[in-house]
């Protein structure tokens, strides 16, 4: 019962609370960029106005991948909520992925081509540490179950502090933060025009930009996890972490140029080899 | 109806232009003016945007591509011609190679004149392009909805049904 | 297990085409249902069969060492000495055997038919009947194709029937030296195949095939002697036994995985299958898929209980770990479908090997399911890249582009095939999912990061060549179809069952994997796969079929505007050309990437060869030195 509360709480409120983080983040970044910025409320408006667009396309099957991402990324959603099994997020949020990108090749326009190909290799990049920050928490509770980890009486965090840090590292991608934007940034329109997304309007594009919502919220549950433990402070804890860290991404995303994608792939692996590997190694000593 | 005037996003194309109005077009966004305040995205992308601004001259060898961009707009969207040259020709208007202004290929809304546009200029440009955008969508609105009561009244006629009644009734809305 | 050994002699009698097709069919027909029917027959319940007769192993011999003489004759023709010499060592290694100690051993079971051996038996009575249906269109449109190699249509026929005989063989004998036989008759099979059509670069690598394969052989002979000289027994269930009571058991361990890894293309041996290319479509297919390899893999999980937790098993896991990871790597460079299949499978194999070397309850049951999975898929891709071979002339997963309008049959088969291979509803995925908790709770992190890295390498290749097939090209018409009806049916069943199976995965889980592994480990494991997860992977699959029903109802209900793509307003029109800076049209054209700068195939094989020979050579000097 409790469950489906959660998970009804989470299709309805899930899209207000991602577009107003996303709000206050181009606040914030204007703010930083010494400029007053758009109303907290402009994500909204945008949506709302793209949905009042007339649909276009590059041919009929393209928008139904969008479609099909966006039941994938709530379905992953709903699965992270509930207390489902972290590696089964993960897998349902690769599979949401790979429809936007099939979408993006469907099109086969250049620029969309492009966007898809990166959006793919950065798929690559930040696999194997999203893997690693699950296979950290089962080493420390012994479970992938996220209502248990929820549940668990310590803060997990102490235990992984390098597989956390990987996690914020790449990060960056799953949010598209600059220096990681390469697939669809909103700046990058000399070289990419919009990438994966160019070939998408009207209310596709308001789609995917819900989707991306969604997506945020419960990335931020993944740093929710970290920090939460059992006592009542753990879930305060584990939100103003959560607003940290979406803080510092923002920071992250205004301080640094966009990177090539050897670069990416390049430093998020050895970050993954070095932080996420170390710290499992310790994990298992630890256990001995 | 009122979140196109909260969300106007915008494509910039530089037709033959002396790159001056170019730089005032980008100055809008930068923290002195910041456009962003009022919802305006520059976002390059033709598929994306609903006011073109256009700023210099059209000539034989752009025309082919403004048009191209103009039609990959979804509707509703507005033209706007930044500075004299996109307005009439400007300097240019003689020039062996040059068509004129904007108006020579695409239907163009808005005329924002000035050897270079000034900000503040193009800014109140884009305000007014908001009004023109809520009249266009009204009409866009009421074209589907006429497109469907066509379609419908085909679909009765073939049926044989008394279709004469809702004709007249339509051909009083129309302008 | 017999029967195909007729329909073999058949076939090579047999020139007629119709006839050919006729007894092709009919018996792929009888050995698929011959594998249902004894799976329906002999469920759940061990059958033992001990065949008393003297004049049987004499005539095994007979033809062992007719195999070698053989082996010898096509060494001298083609100036090969490293094949005579490998099969010079080992046949006279097991005749001296048999002749001298062979015959004081009892033997309770010369056939064991268990659920393990069940399931192999499916895998390879239907897939592999299935792509003997697909052989008979495809040989004579091949020849149609190549005019310049010589027709041996009966002789490739009759091959891959012997090929099917001697798997089961494999898979239902305990007697190690039947079992080490029927080893030798696929080893002789495969290379007779991938040098089918006799071009310079075919026969040399037939014989790359056949002289690590017959290294692999070595090993297995020595460790039939070592067995039967130190163990006084011939029984591959009695030396598990032994392991699991505390025997040490680790030399012939040591040796028949070993065995194993040469015949599943781990690195250092992976040349062998890659090699194996020049081949037929239909022979790739089945050495890749249900045949040849799987033996090698199907000796592993065998073994799995007596690898786990010693040095055997660390080296097979380690292999396996490596070539998963490398392979996965040198996949994505591959332009050549044929090709990156082929490192796709070297890959999946490492997978596989890496679970019966870890030897846990979980890991074996992850290499099982991978097993199953992986057979359908692979198969199901073979044959549709063999016949988008012949309806487009070409295998370049470049000239793949915009398949779904050109060829949307094929592009629907491959995309089931890709899709099964690593998308999350589908099985491979749960295996391997499975296999990453079983790697993290037998504290193997090296091969947790393994498998980690190759999965993301994984996701890439599959991705970006699904990406491929549903691009929309403009301006292109459908092409004629050349697919013949046997085609059909063949990629249909598979099809058929690559989604089925996913329904059903439970089912085998519940009734067949699971009381098999009880038997070694114990009754008191709960399932690997909790009830829960399996009801979401169910639900993830209904979401995934629901997709082509709902894609044809938008589609179809769809009013949106056509326009065209973004070329910087300079499209010529039809989103397949643009305007350059000359005024002059410009074919536009959008290649995949391919990394293979930085992902070089010849840089990794390098390195998992240096890897993997390392760790090999390691662990089988401290193996047979302890031993010594």
């Amino acid at each position: 019962m409790k469950t489906w509360m959660i998970v009804s709480a989470y299709i309805l409120f899930a899209p207000l609370l991602g577009g107003l983080l996303a709000g206050i983040d181009r606040k914030i970044t204007a703010r930083m960029q010494g400029r007053f910025g758009p109303p907290v409320l402009q994500p909204f408006y945008d949506v709302l106005k793209l949905f009042e667009k007339e649909s276009v396309a590059v041919n009929h099957v393209q928008n139904f991948y969008i479609l099909f991402f966006l039941i994938g990324v709530i379905f992953t959603g709903c699965l992270f909520f509930s207390g489902g099994d972290l590696l089964m997020v993960i897998f349902a949020l690769t599979l949401a992925n790979i429809f936007l990108i099939l979408g993006a090749y469907s099109a086969n326009s250049p620029y969309s081509s492009i966007g898809a190909l990166r959006e793919l290799m950065l798929m690559m990049a930040y696999e194997p540490m999203v893997f690693l920050v699950a296979i950290g928490f089962y080493m420390v509770t012994g479970s992938f179950g996220i209502s248990n980890l929820v549940q668990s009486n310590k803060m997990l965090l102490p235990y992984l502090p390098g597989i956390f840090a990987g996690f914020l590292y790449i990060l960056t991608i799953k949010m598209r933060k600059s220096p990681f934007d390469l697939s669809m940034s909103h700046h990058a329109h000399q070289e990419i025009v919009k990438g994966i997304t160019t070939e998408f309007s009207g209310s596709t594009l308001a789609l995917i930009e819900i989707a991306h919502w969604y997506e945020n919220l419960f990335l931020m549950g993944f740093i929710f996890l970290f920090f939460t433990w059992t006592s009542p402070w753990g879930p305060v804890v584990g939100v103003l972490a959560c607003l940290v860290v979406y803080f510092l991404e923002i920071l992250i995303d205004n301080s640094f140029a966009r990177a090539k994608w050897q670069y990416v792939l390049s430093s998020s692996w050895a970050v993954a080899a070095t932080l996420g590997f170390a710290n499992v190694v310790i994990l298992q000593l630890l256990q001995k | 109806m009122p979140f196109f005037s909260k969300s106007p996003w915008i494509i910039h194309y530089d037709g033959s232009s002396c790159n001056g109005c170019d730089i005032e077009v980008l100055a809008c966004l930068t923290p002195v003016y910041d456009v962003e305040r009022f919802g305006v995205i520059n976002t390059g992308n033709p598929k994306h945007a609903d006011i073109l601004l256009i700023t210099g001259s059209v000539n034989e060898q752009n025309k082919d591509v403004i048009w191209q961009i103009y039609n990959q707009m979804p509707h509703p969207k507005v033209v706007a011609a930044i500075g004299i040259c996109a307005t009439s020709g400007g300097i240019f208007a003689d020039c062996y190679n040059v068509l004129g202004g904007v108006d020579k290929v695409l239907p163009v809304d808005l005329y924002v004149p000035g050897c270079a546009a000034r900000p503040e200029a193009i800014i109140d440009g884009v305000v007014k392009a908001l009004g023109i955008l809520g009249e266009k969508r009204k009409k866009m609105v009421a074209r589907a909805k006429r497109k469907k009561m066509v379609t419908r009244l085909k679909q009765m006629k073939q049926k044989g049904g008394e279709s004469h009644v809702r004709k007249s009734a339509l051909s009083r809305h129309d302008p | 297990m017999l029967f195909p050994l007729l329909a073999a002699g058949l076939l090579a009698i047999v020139r007629n085409g119709k006839l050919q097709g006729f007894i092709v069919r009919v018996s792929a027909l009888l050995i698929a249902s011959g594998s249902i029917l004894l799976a329906v027959q002999t469920f759940g319940g061990r059958l033992s069969i001990r065949v008393e007769s003297e004049w049987l192993s004499y005539g095994m011999l007979a033809l062992d060492i007719a195999m070698s003489v053989l082996i010898v004759v096509f060494a001298i023709r083609r100036r090969k000495p490293m094949a005579a010499i490998l099969t010079l060592i080992q046949t006279p290694l097991l005749i001296w055997f048999e002749l001298s100690n062979g015959h004081g051993i009892v033997i309770a079971a010369d056939m064991a038919i268990d659920r393990l051996a069940i399931l192999m038996a499916l895998i390879i009575g239907v897939v592999g009947s299935l792509i003997c249906v697909y052989t008979i269109p495809y040989m004579k449109e091949y020849h149609h194709h190549h005019p310049e190699f010589k027709d041996r249509t009966p002789f490739f026929l009759a091959m891959l029937f012997v090929f099917l005989s001697a798997m089961f063989g494999i898979v239902f004998s305990n007697n190690l030296v039947w079992m080490y036989f029927f080893w030798e008759v696929t080893t002789l099979c495969s290379f007779l195949l991938i040098g089918y059509t006799q071009k310079k670069e075919a026969v040399d690598n037939a014989f790359r095939a056949l002289v690590m394969n017959l290294a692999g052989g070595v090993g297995f002979a020595a460790a039939v002697v070592y067995v039967g000289m130190n163990l006084h027994t011939m029984e591959l269930s009695a030396l598990i036994e032994m392991g699991l009571k505390g025997t040490i058991v680790i030399v012939p361990a040591v040796l028949l995985a070993f065995a194993g890894l040469v015949k599943a293309a781990q690195m250092p041996f992976s040349s062998w299958l890659l090699g194996a290319m020049v081949a037929p479509t239909p022979s790739s297919a089945l050495l890749h898929s249900s045949t040849m390899v799987k033996a090698g893999v199907f000796l592993i999980i065998r073994l799995a209980p007596i690898l786990s937790g010693n040095i055997a098993g660390l080296m097979v896991a380690m292999v396996g770990g490596i070539t998963f990871l490398l392979a996965s790597l040198a996949a994505i460079s591959q332009t050549d479908a044929k090709k990156l299949l082929a490192w796709s499978t070297v890959a999946n194999l490492g997978l596989i090997v890496a679970c019966g070397g870890i030897g846990t309850y979980e890991a074996v049951w992850a290499g099982i399911l991978l097993i199953i999975f992986h057979a359908v898929s692979k198969s199901l891709l073979f044959l549709s890249v063999g016949t988008v071979e012949h309806n487009i002339g070409s295998r370049d997963i470049e000239d793949m582009h915009g398949m779904v309008t050109k060829l949307p049959e094929m592009a629907v088969m491959l995309t089931i095939g890709i899709a099964a291979m690593f998308l999350a509803p589908f099985g491979m995925l749960i295996s391997k999912w499975a296999a990453l908790r079983a790697f993290i709770d037998s504290d193997n992190v090296l091969i947790v990061m393994a498998l980690v890295f190759g999965s993301a390498a994984t996701l890439f290749y599959w991705t970006k060549w699904l990406g491929k097939i549903v691009a929309v090209l403009g301006r292109s018409a459908r092409l004629e179809n050349h697919i013949k009806k046997d085609e059909w049916v063949s990629l249909g069943f598979h099809a058929a069952i690559a989604v089925g199976l996913c329904f059903l995965f439970p089912v085998i889980s519940n009734r067949v994997i699971e009381p098999y592994l009880e038997g070694f480990y114990g009754t008191q494991i709960q399932s690997v796969l909790s009830a829960g997860n399996t009801n979401l992977v169910l639900m993830m699959l209904g979401m995934v079929l629901l997709m082509p029903i709902a894609m044809y109802v938008y589609v179809h209900l769809q009013d949106e505007k056509i326009l065209t793509a973004y070329m910087s307003g300079v499209n010529q029109g039809d989103n397949r050309g643009f305007t350059d800076s000359f005024g002059k049209p410009k074919d536009m054209y959008l290649a995949n990437w391919y990394m293979d700068k930085y992902l070089n195939e010849k840089t990794l094989s390098m390195i998992g060869i240096a890897a993997s020979a390392t760790t090999l050579a390691v662990v089988l000097m401290m193996a047979l030195g302890g031993a010594l």
